[in-house]
Formats: structure tokens, sequence, C-alpha cells
């Protein structure tokens, strides 16, 4: 554990001085903050009537997800912040996925990768540090933006019963739980990655397709061929931490010293 | 403390064609010795030296260093060695004092602020602890890899071009910091391109170009390459001195110098009176007599030439 917390602080001591880093882990969340309020907050008396009738611009598949009475104002409000749930669960993708595929290669461009291999640190033990070290503050960027945004809710006098689904088991789920697991998957994966590579912007580039996935998932929901549901999550829940488990394996079973020393081309 | 059998180490590279580093490569390096590794770019002293930290796998061959072997006991290996790597490798963004105890940690150092604290001090740079590295010169960047070499105490050291890109004034630092390692009796692996500096500081020196061409005590190599010279420095010259000279049993060669004759013998202590006494009889004013001594880079440059041509040879 001595030496995953030793990775772990170095990274961080070496990231938080580089102010850039600083400001895109917090822009990046205020966008993802304040859109979907501003999205509400103008949204918020635009219908009347309740679901029973059906509601217009959202797929008659996502009905099933309000409760039934509840106003067609509120359902349309719980489809729109459905589609920025995706975005909340990109948070903890985007945000390390760039300090992650830096992490390896980054270290081989500046030398100072051989000094590390050199000591007695095992290769679990520099691929855990480096991996939570970018997934971790990613996650708690994640969780206090989450916390922000139901803060902002309340301000802006969002109905009752759309917080209730805010709060329920299906945002909780994705917020608390999906969430850090994909952090962990593209973590690894931009780790994976950076020590295959042997330049720093080749590995941020392949590393940020990342998000492609959480892309296609939002214009199915949009297009209505999938409905972000309590079902739905906790599927995708297994399969993600089948995933990560895959993506520690590979990491640790491809990671060649060796390789990753003397290979330049 | 260094030993290996036939260390082998071939690279693939993406056309499918083999690159040889290091070929058979066999030798003993005692414990409290300061070996030099010597060899010209390209040679494949760091792919040795990575190969020797269990950096990387040799292709074949074996190898034991501390006491452990290689490929086995490779945890062993990386926390009983200290490596200073071509090059420094530092964090630039923190304070040297941060850099060192971050390896200080990593190599499991109980007290790191000790450790920190001394080697920061017996190589000058205890002032600029706090400092980010990034504003350190070439040479405090050298001294402070050095530090972190040196963090764990380790028993046996590999330097790879110590003084390489340093001022004068820093390469002599570290210089006399490698003679103060070696009065503490641990072992030193080093390469350099310096041969006065491997001639001052190495008991023994390996010639290397892919496999060891040549090893031995620096006086026992000058010996074996050239033999042993003895230049007399004569007031006037006769040149019907010169097989007189030639004629004594145990000189292989005369030759002439303005008016210094070198000879080449094999014992000079035994000889030299001789020949002393033989020129003042045919009446010469003996001014001054002195060995002819090679420099290392001659010797480098012999071994490593005739390795050169064999290549082409054969």
């Amino acid at each position: 554990m001595k030496h995953i917390r030793t990775i772990i602080d170095k990274e961080w001591t070496e990231v938080f001085q580089n102010r850039m880093v600083l400001f895109t882990m917090i822009l990046v969340p205020l966008v993802f903050i304040i859109l979907p309020l501003v999205t509400l907050y103008f949204t918020g008396q635009s219908m009347d009537g309740d679901v029973a009738g059906g509601v217009a611009d959202v797929p008659a598949e996502f009905l099933s997800v309000c409760e039934p009475g509840m106003a067609a104002n509120d359902c349309m409000q719980i489809y729109l912040v459905n589609m920025y749930l995706l975005m909340f669960m990109m948070l903890p993708v985007i945000i390390p996925v760039t300090i992650a595929a830096y992490s390896i290669v980054g270290e081989k461009a500046t030398h100072s990768l051989e000094p590390l291999l050199a000591t007695p640190i095992t290769t679990f033990e520099l691929l855990a540090g480096k991996s939570l070290a970018a997934a971790l503050p990613a996650i708690l960027v994640g969780w206090i933006s989450f916390g922000i945004f139901l803060l902002g809710l309340s301000l802006i006098g969002v109905s009752g019963a759309v917080i209730r689904y805010i709060v329920g088991p299906t945002w909780l789920l994705s917020v608390l739980v999906a969430s850090p697991l994909m952090a962990i998957a593209a973590v690894n994966f931009a780790l994976f990655v950076s020590s295959r590579v042997n330049d720093p912007r080749v590995a941020e580039q392949i590393s940020v397709l990342l998000v492609i996935p959480l892309l296609a998932a939002l214009f199915a929901q949009l297009a209505g061929v999938i409905v972000i549901d309590f079902f739905l999550m906790l599927s995708f829940i297994g399969a993600m931490v089948l995933v990560d488990i895959g993506m520690i394996y590979l990491g640790v079973t491809i990671f060649q010293r060796e390789n990753i020393l003397t290979r330049w081309k | 403390m260094i030993e290996t059998n036939q260390l082998t180490k071939i690279f693939k590279i993406k056309n499918g064609e083999d690159i040889a580093a290091v070929v058979d490569l066999t030798l003993n390096v005692l414990a409290g010795e300061v070996f030099g590794f010597l060899g010209p770019n390209g040679a494949g002293k760091t792919t040795t030296i990575r190969m020797l930290t269990s950096l990387i796998g040799p292709t074949s061959g074996s190898a034991r260093v501390c006491g452990y072997d290689l490929g086995v006991d490779d945890q062993h290996i990386r926390r009983s060695v200290g490596v200073l790597t071509e090059s420094p490798g530092m964090y630039e963004r923190l304070s040297a004092a941060k850099n060192l105890s971050i390896y200080a940690n990593l190599y499991d150092v109980d007290d790191v602020e000790g450790q920190l604290s001394k080697y920061l001090k017996m190589l000058g740079l205890w002032s600029r602890r706090d400092d980010p590295v990034g504003s350190f010169s070439k040479g405090m960047r050298q001294k402070l890899a050095i530090c972190r070499a040196l963090l764990h105490e380790p028993r046996l050291l590999f330097l790879d071009e110590p003084t390489s890109g340093l001022d004068p004034e820093a390469a002599k630092l570290v210089r006399s910091f490698i003679e103060e390692l070696r009065s503490q009796g641990r072992t030193i692996f080093m390469c350099t391109h310096n041969l006065n500096e491997a001639d001052s500081l190495c008991d023994r020196i390996g010639i290397f170009r892919t496999s060891l061409i040549a090893i031995d005590t620096p006086s026992n190599l000058r010996r074996k390459l050239f033999g042993r010279k003895v230049v007399f420095h004569l007031r006037a010259l006769d040149p019907a001195w010169l097989p007189q000279v030639e004629a004594l049993a145990g000189v292989h060669e005369v030759t002439r110098v303005d008016d210094k004759l070198v000879v080449a013998l094999d014992d000079p202590e035994t000889l030299n009176p001789h020949i002393i006494r033989m020129l003042v009889t045919a009446g010469a004013d003996v001014k001054f007599v002195g060995e002819l001594r090679h420099s290392l880079e001659d010797i480098y440059f012999q071994t490593v030439g005739q390795s050169r041509d064999e290549v082409k040879g054969s």
C-alpha cells in the first residue's frame, strides 16, 4: 500500500501544480451543472396536462419511466434530465483520461520512467497508483457536481416529482456506482494506451475516443432506442464490473517494462 | 557482486530483423571494486546495465547480482542496487526534496528525512532542497540523481555516464564522491566515455563492443597491449648504440626519437641499469630515464580498433 500511496502522492503533487489541469477540472463540471439547470429552468412551465395523454417530444418508450398521473411538464423535465444523466456519467470519464493517458508515456518522454521502474515497485502497484491518482479526483468531482446540481434544482424551483426522480435509484446508482466504475475502466484503458504508444499526444487522442459509447447511448435515448431506467442501469453496472476486472487484468498483464523502455517506433 | 555467464540480449525490430545488443557477456565484478565499462556509443553498455538492474530480461545466458538470480529474484535485485540512469529523469515541477522522498518511499527507506538531509548535504544541494528541479542546472540534476541512487544505501551502484555534460568543477565533485563511495566499500559498475576518469577511478576495466573485447586492470591492459617501454633521454645520440642495446636479452625493440632512445623491454627494473651502464660506457650522457606510459585512450583505441578490424575481416 505504501508504494501505491507514494505514486498517488507524486501524481497529485505533480498534476495539481499545473494550474491549467485544475482549471479544466473545474470548468468542465461547471458547464455540466449549469447546462441542465438552465434547460430545466426554461422548460419549467411549458406544458399542461398529465402523462396519460402522452407528452410531446418525449418518445412513447420513455413514458414508462414517468409515474402514472405525473404532470406532462414533469415527465418532460425527467426526460430532459435523463439526457443529462449521461453527461454526469461522462464527467468522471472525461476528466481523468487525459491525465491517465499522459502518465506512462509522459514519464517515458521525460526519462523519469526508467529510474521509477528500477525501484522495487511492482507493476500492479505502479498501475494501481497511477489509476487511482487519476480516477479518485474525477469521481469526487463527479459526486460534488451532482451535489451542486441537486442544490441548484431546489433553487430554480423544479417540482418535487422531478427531484424525487433524480434522488431516486436510477440516478443514485448511476452517479454513485456506475460513474466510478466507468472512471476506473476509462483510466485503465488510458493507462493501457499510454503504455503502448510513444507520444503523449497519441495517447490522449486515442483515450478521448472513450466518450463515443456514451455519446452513442445519448443519441440512442434521444431516438427512443433505449430508455435509461433502473434495470438498464443495474445491468450496465454488472457489465462495467466485468469490464473493470478485465481492464485491470489486461493492463497488468500487458504492461511490459522492457518494451516500454526500449521501443521508440 | 556481479557474475554474468554468456549474457546475451537480442532485440527484434519491426521488420523481423534481429539486433544483437549484447552477446555472450561473461564477467565477474568483485565486491568493493570500481569497474569501468567502456565502449563506443551503441556498444550495448546501457542495455547491459538495464539487464543487470533487471529492467529488461536477457535473451539467453544468466547472471547473479548481489547474490540474486536475474529473472528470478528481480525485486530483490532492484532493492539491492542503486542506478544512475543516462538521463537524470527528475520530476521537474517537484522540489528536490520531494523528488527524493518519493524514491525513498519506493525503496522503503526507514529514515526518509535523515537520508535526504545526509545526501543533499553531501552533494551540496541542501540549500536548494525546496526549489523545483526545473530550475536546476544540468550538474545539479545529475548530483540529485546520484543522491536518489544512494538513498537506500545500495551495496552495488550502477553509474551510467556519471559526469556526462558536467562542467569540470561539478565533474570533479562527482569523481571525488565516487572515490568516497569506494572507500565505503561499495561496488561501482560505471559506464563512461571519459577515459581519464576511468583510468583514475577504476580498479578494473572492461572494453566492450557488443561483446567483451578486453578486461583487466588499466596497468595490465597497458602491459598486454603495448608491453613496457622506457625512454632514455640523452644529450646526443649515436645511431651505433641502437643495435648494441637491441642485442641485450629481454629487449624487444629499440627506436630513436630525436635524442631519445625508446626501448621496449620485459623487465625495466632489471634491464635499466644494464642499458644505462652500456650507454655511459659508450660515451652517452644520460639526462633522464622514464617509463613511457600509454594513456587509457591509447588502450581503448587500440582495443576497439582491433575489434573493428576483426569484424571487417570476418
